[in-house]
Parts: structure tokens; C-alpha cells; sequence
């Protein structure tokens, strides 16, 4: 069997062409899964640790993302759009869940584009810019080890759909800090400037580092990793001195509304489009 | 009640020959993500599926694809539903699956890493891993990046045939 054979077959029953391309219709992603929430949930709780999962990876992903074009090298950059993809399709996952189990029925499009910065719950770590290869990549560690850590945990929530989609995001989020913990030991065991910023940024990161540790406690298992990452980097373990405040409680950066206005643009300008 | 046995058979066997959009070269079933084809009693065919990764792009494209065949061969009430739990892991790429990924060039994956409870540990020693080259069959391989054009491959390259090559990753 040729492929063009096969990507004719594909393409039957999509004579009408709004059909074939991805991403047209955005079907709910748990179509079909069974939406009961079970007795001893609340059902509140469980919607808003949904919607802050959501936010984080969402607003990860869109960082991520800018990094199209603008990476080091071409397998960087393939890389950060994969890993960027992976937290998206965690964060539709999530919205949908919250939206069932909220009341509202919202689906993943309210939550991801109609809600302004002081609705959104993420850390205020994710929302930060870019900045250069070293701090993406130190942002990213933390992340990434935050986040598999606390979705570990996860697998074991009484909601089953929540532990579900908890247990397929620790198979990626493992790839995800294995990735950005080799980049940082040979950032930081590489040349004296990529060393410096390399430090740098976990000097600028490590502010941000409390809001990690409240719901659930992971605290030891990621300093734990920060630890065995910068030993073998050849940097200092970061110094931690919290900032105040929370992103979690809707108080962030001034960068967090302008990555908004971008990734909500479109659809508040033309909100019943489809494409 | 054989009629519904063999009607839900079929169905299965149509839904099975469904082929992957970003790899064509495969079926639904080769790729393990068709999880299971029931007949209601009122007729209707449930199909459930699985994603490969969360942010898998073509898991829209395997829902229509399914519900179209099931619709062409006369069903004419088709459900489809997403299973997410267990999640998908490259051991259920059936060895079919896998002959025709080597076939197609792209080297099959090895088998998933064995998932303990707890912590996952994080290793920086480098993890050797021997994939052959599925065009010359030579070991002497490596890794150029562990992702790739679709969230399930890593690229490679072989320093036999220097011909680079994709990898399915296990998972």
C-alpha cells in the first residue's frame, strides 16, 4: 500500500474541506467519557485544581510556542513546539473535565479564551518571558519536575478521569525534564558564558519557586531534583526567597495580560468562527 | 443473537482497517489506540479509542475516520468514545504494526520502560539504547533529537548508511 494511496482513503467522506485539516470542529476531548464526578468529591474543588493544571500548561505552551523560529537550533525548536503540544492537550483535557464538573458545562474554548488575566490561576512563573535559551530551558526544569511530580501523585485522585489524565501526563512530563535537565548540566557545564547564564537563571527563577508548593507536597522530591541537576551542572543550588503574592490567587506579572491579548486575539474578534 | 455476535465482528473489522493520519502506513489497530467495538441492543456500534499523547493532533481525524467507515459499511447509529485509562504505551503496537514501520522506514520502538509506583527517577548518565537502522539493519546509530515531526518519534541517524531515520519512542 503506497502512502498516497493512504492519504487518498484518509480524505474520503471530507469532500466538504471545512472537514480535513486538523483542529476543525474541536471536538470535546473526553468525548464520550463517563462525566459522573463520585460521591465524596467535591465537585468544586475538583474544578478549580482542574482549571489551575489548565492554566499552567496553557499559559507554558504559549511561551513554548514562541520559540517557533526563534530557537538555537532546528531540533530545539522541534523539541519546545512537541513539549508545548503535550501541556496543550493536557490543559484541553483538563478544561473539559472542570467544565463538566463545574455546573457551567463550559467547554475548553471559554475557559482558554473568554476570561481575562485576573481570572486565570497559573503560576506566575509560567506567564514570565522567554528571556534567553538558558532561562527557557531553567523555567522548563522546574516546571517540568513540579509538574511530574505533582501529577504522580495525582494518579491516585479519587476523581477517575482526573487520575487518568494525571497518569498519561507523567509518561510526557518524564520526557519533559529529562530534556530540559540535560540542557541545563550542559548549559552549566559548558562554556563560562553559558555557565553564567545558566546561574543567572536559576537565580531568576528561584523567587518563583513557593508558589510551586502549596496544594500537595512535593516540595522535597523537587528540590531533591534541582539538587542532582545543579551538582552535576556545577552551580549553586538557587537561594529561595519568596516573593508575595500568588498566581494561584489571580495576582500576576504585567507579562501575563499581553500573552493573552495574543493567544486570545482571534477568537474574541470573530468568537462564533470556525476554520 | 450470532447475528449480533458476527454484525459487531464485522464492525470490528472495519473499524481495525481505520488507517493513522500522521502514520498512514498503519491502522488503528496496529497502532493499539482501538480499544474496543460493541453492538448496543438497540444497534447502535460504540467504538472506543484511546490518544497516543495528550496533545495528539489526530485523535479528531481517528473519531471521523472510524464513524465514516462504520457509517459506509451501513451502520447507521455509530458512538464513539474516548478511553483514557490505562493510558496508551507503545507496547500495544502489534508486531504487524511494527514490520510495517520498519518497512515504511521508520525504526519501531523498543519496550516501554517499566513504571514502578512513587517517584520517577531522573537519570543523566546517558541511556544507551541499540536501534537499528531500518534501512541497512547496521547498530551503529544515534540519537539526533528525542522528538520529531509528531509528538510519538524521536529522530536518529545511522553512521553506517548516514541516512537519517525516525524512531517511534517507547512510551
Amino acid at each position: 500500500m503506497s502512502d498516497d494511496h493512504v492519504y487518498m482513503t484518509l480524505a474520503e467522506g471530507h469532500e466538504d474541506d471545512t472537514r480535513w485539516a486538523y483542529g476543525t470542529g474541536f471536538e470535546d476531548p473526553l468525548h464520550g467519557v463517563d462525566t459522573a464526578v463520585p460521591d465524596g468529591v467535591d465537585a468544586g474543588e475538583l474544578a478549580a485544581l482542574c482549571v489551575t493544571l489548565a492554566d499552567d500548561a496553557l499559559v507554558s505552551a504559549q511561551r513554548l510556542a514562541e520559540w517557533t523560529t526563534r530557537a538555537p537550533e532546528l531540533e530545539e525548536e522541534v523539541a519546545l513546539a512537541n513539549i508545548g503540544l503535550d501541556l496543550l492537550g493536557q490543559a484541553r483535557l483538563l478544561y473539559s473535565r472542570a467544565g463538566q464538573v463545574d455546573g457551567t458545562g463550559r467547554g475548553e474554548d471559554a475557559y482558554a479564551y473568554f476570561r481575562d488575566a485576573g481570572e486565570f490561576r497559573n503560576i506566575r512563573l509560567a506567564e514570565l518571558p522567554n528571556g534567553d535559551f538558558a532561562f527557557s530551558i531553567v523555567r522548563l526544569l522546574v516546571f517540568a519536575a513540579w509538574r511530574l511530580a505533582h501529577f504522580e501523585r495525582l494518579t491516585a485522585h479519587r476523581d477517575p478521569v482526573l487520575a487518568a489524565i494525571a497518569a498519561k501526563g507523567v509518561k510526557e512530563l518524564a520526557y519533559h525534564r529529562q530534556y530540559a535537565a540535560e540542557w541545563a548540566v550542559r548549559l552549566g557545564d559548558g562554556t563560562e558564558e553559558s555557565h553564567r547564564r545558566t546561574r543567572r537563571a536559576f537565580e531568576q527563577v528561584a523567587p518563583y519557586l513557593g508558589e510551586l508548593f502549596t496544594a500537595y507536597d512535593v516540595r522535597d522530591e523537587v528540590v531533591a531534583v534541582l539538587r542532582q541537576v545543579t551538582e552535576a551542572a556545577g552551580l549553586p543550588m538557587p537561594v529561595y526567597r519568596p516573593l508575595p503574592g500568588s498566581g494561584r490567587t489571580g495576582e500576576h506579572t504585567e507579562h501575563l495580560a499581553p500573552l493573552l491579548a495574543e493567544l486570545q486575539g482571534v477568537a474574541r474578534a470573530h468568537p462564533e468562527a470556525t476554520w | 443473537m450470532v447475528t449480533t455476535t458476527l454484525d459487531a465482528r464485522r464492525a470490528r473489522r472495519i473499524a481495525e482497517q481505520v488507517p493513522d493520519p500522521e502514520l498512514p502506513m498503519l491502522t488503528l489497530a496496529d497502532l493499539g489506540v482501538l480499544r474496543e467495538v460493541s453492538l448496543d441492543s438497540d444497534g447502535t456500534v460504540v467504538a472506543s479509542l484511546t490518544p497516543t499523547y495528550s496533545g495528539c493532533p489526530a485523535m479528531a481525524e481517528m473519531r471521523a475516520g472510524v464513524a465514516a467507515r462504520l457509517k459506509d459499511a451501513g451502520y447507521a447509529c455509530v458512538e464513539i468514545r474516548t478511553v483514557l485509562d490505562p493510558p496508551w504505551t507503545s507496547d500495544w503496537i502489534t508486531p504487524q504494526g511494527r514490520r510495517k514501520l520498519a518497512e515504511h522506514g521508520i525504526a519501531p520502538p523498543g519496550a516501554a520502560p517499566a513504571r514502578a509506583a512513587g517517584p520517577v527517577p531522573l537519570v543523566l548518565s546517558p541511556i544507551r539504547r541499540s536501534v537499528a537502522c531500518p534501512r541497512c539493519g547496521s547498530a551503529d546509530t544515534e540519537e539526533t533529537s528525542r522528538f520529531a515531526a509528531t509528538s510519538c518519534k524521536a529522530l536518529w541517524r545511522c553512521l553506517a548508511c548516514r541516512e537519517p531515520f525516525e524512531y517511534v519512542k517507547e512510551i
